[in-house]
């Protein structure tokens, strides 16, 4: 390719002082992906998506979700997505902004959930993730757990479990550990 | 100088001689060996230890214009296979001591080194280049850099890739014994995103069994890094190549988990990049079709093999090529989508350049973009003679419906500027 090259430089050279138009944007194939996920989003009424960056930045976006059965019922929990440019190939990287007293989420916002780690699948998308995490309040898991003293408690006592919960949401110790409100 | 002539004296029996492999339009002889020295520009995307060798490669096979780019400081752990730098290079920027180094020893060559992340540069800056070799070792690294080079191509109204916007890409890889090395023409050999499902997905332990049972060293680190450090260092990103930060890891009673970066497999495979590189530059032999894995962990094994095109690439492939008035509105082109014989698009969301002009979902969005329907395409398209978008809604094949992700090739007619060339770019 090597007439073409030259061909190219001498043009270059020549064209050395042209002004060269705004900086583009050229969106990434996991962008891409990421706009076909959020424009068929089809979320259960508990659970809202915002976008505090506005409508251009899908990568960066909050879910809150209501349960409206369970343990967590009349609750409110905050969760910020991170989603990297190879997206589907890599899982979102998601942190539950609101502090919970929960055996699969711990008091740093790290959630155990596995289609978010070991079990994530590029055919797996937002909305999968979003149901996942909504069911993570109706059905707490204490065999996979992030916060031990939550999940012994469920296990060996879950009347002394949903008091806790209650306890914590609406604002309150559980243990040494204080929880603001969230209901 | 004599010493000039004797350097180039294995080159030249590939590029003053004819020969039986080569080119369709290679002309063997001086001017060839000349051009090349002052026409071809080829960047080195990473100078870490793949990068080293691929500079000094490229400068020892005649190549005088080079550039590189880096955004890392040499580390102590960099030296014993990152070749170029010394104990007391420690801390400098690795693109500026390697540019420096490679001058020092091989006369006559010019590296301009970027002390940068790639995504500083802008787009422009990498269309300068005849070829971009990578040395990198992440996927969002080459999976950008894919993206720039296709954005160059473009498409003839026969859906033809135009051979002078085409930016060939030389991609080298290199994890312990094992490695690869490709060659990326955009257009006519499979681009990055074509083949992406090469690259295994990253094992993730689940964080519950990290925690709870680490088993193995592996869990150990993983733990340390993502809970452990966080509960102590809350807010301080954990850099391992920080002393203190390893240290602290270290006391925990775990190590850092780093699968060995091999010399040996760094040379071998930038010596096959760097071949690759001159055969597309001077056409003195056929190029490798496409994909190289080398493996040096049990005896030596080498294999190629010939990888094909998505040719419903999002990033490389031409997209649907489609003629339009400039005084229509988005509503009208949605329309026009769902008409269109090769697409029967309907629900569909339109984006532009990273701008979202209409979305159907979730309603927060369809909200804000609502009033762009009766908006002129042309003017929310930034009155550009010619772009892509990517829609994407339901489709109809075979009486079922299919959820789709479509590249358009949008061209105005009479608006000035535009020839029968239409840009692929903008995935
Ligand atoms: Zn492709």
């Amino acid at each position: 390719m090597i007439k073409l090259f030259k061909v190219k430089e001498k043009q270059r050279e020549l064209a050395e002082n042209a002004s060269g138009g705004p900086p583009i944007k050229k969106q990434s194939a996991g962008e891409l992906r990421l706009h076909k996920d959020i424009s068929e989003l089809n979320l259960p009424k508990s659970c809202a998506i915002q976008f505090p960056n506005g409508k251009d930045d899908l990568m960066n976006f909050e879910v809150s979700i209501r349960p409206d059965d369970g343990y967590y019922l009349g609750g409110t929990f905050l969760f910020s997505f991170q989603v990297s440019p190879i997206y589907p190939h890599e899982a979102p990287k998601v942190k539950c902004k609101t502090k919970v007293y929960h055996p699969n989420i711990d008091l740093e916002g790290n959630v155990c959930l596995n289609i978010l780690r070991e079990d994530w699948k590029p055919v797996l998308n937002i909305n999968t993730v979003i149901y996942g995490l909504y069911h993570l309040f109706t059905e707490p898991n204490y065999e996979d757990p992030l916060n031990h003293e939550a999940a012994a408690v469920l296990r060996d006592n879950p009347k002394m479990f949903e008091s806790n919960v209650r306890r914590a949401m609406a604002g309150g110790y559980v243990g040494q550990t204080f929880f603001p409100r969230c209901i | 100088m004599a010493d000039t002539s004797s350097r180039s004296r294995d080159l030249d029996k590939l590029l003053l001689r004819p020969g039986n492999l080569v080119g369709p339009r290679f002309e063997p002889g001086p001017e060839l060996r000349d051009d090349l020295q002052a026409f071809a520009k080829v960047l080195v995307v990473g100078a870490g230890g793949l990068g080293c060798e691929l500079l000094k490669d490229l400068a020892l096979s005649g190549f005088k214009n080079l550039e590189v780019i880096d955004m890392d400081r040499i580390e102590v752990t960099n030296l014993n296979r990152q070749f170029l730098f010394r104990l007391e290079d420690v801390g400098k920027p690795k693109a500026e001591v390697a540019a420096k180094r490679v001058m020092e020893r091989i006369s006559g060559v010019q590296i301009v080194p970027h002390f940068c992340r790639i995504e500083d540069k802008e787009i422009e800056f990498y269309n300068d280049f005849s070829i971009i070799a990578l040395g990198l070792d992440s996927i969002e690294a080459r999976s950008y850099i894919n993206t720039v080079a296709c954005s160059f191509l473009e498409y003839d109204s026969d859906d033809n890739p135009r051979e002078e916007t085409i930016k060939p890409m030389v991609d080298g890889g290199t994890e312990g014994f094992k490695g690869h090395a490709r060659v990326i023409l955009p257009g006519i050999t499979p681009c990055f995103e074509c083949t992406i499902w090469l690259f295994p997905p990253q094992v993730k332990f689940p964080l519950c069994t990290l925690a709870e049972t680490p088993r193995t060293s592996a869990h150990c680190i993983e733990y340390a890094h993502l809970i452990k450090w966080n509960e102590v260092h809350g807010g301080v990103a954990f850099d391992p190549d920080n002393p203190e930060h390893m240290k602290w890891v270290y006391d925990e009673g775990v190590v850092k988990n780093i699968i060995p970066a091999i010399a040996s497999t760094n040379a071998i495979i930038s010596a096959a990049c760097v071949l690759e590189t001159l055969k597309i530059a001077s056409e003195c032999s056929k190029t490798l079709s496409n994909y190289l894995t080398y493996n040096g962990s049990e005896g030596l094994h080498t294999e190629v093999a010939e990888f094909e095109r998505d040719k419903e690439c999002l990033v490389c492939g031409p997209g649907i090529r489609i003629e339009l008035d400039t005084s229509i509105t988005l509503q009208k082109f949605m329309d026009l989508l769902e008409e269109h014989p090769k697409l029967r698009l309907s629900k569909a969301s339109i984006t532009h350049q990273g701008k979202n002009l209409y979305m159907q979902a979730p309603p927060v969005l369809e909200e804000m973009t609502r009033s762009n329907l009766s908006l002129s395409l042309f003017n929310l398209m930034g009155k550009l003679p010619k772009d892509v978008v990517h829609v994407n809604g339901t489709t109809i094949k075979n009486d079922q419906k299919f959820s789709c992700l479509r590249k358009l090739r949008v061209v105005f007619k009479g608006v000035d500027g535009v020839t029968d060339m239409d840009t692929a770019g903008g995935a």
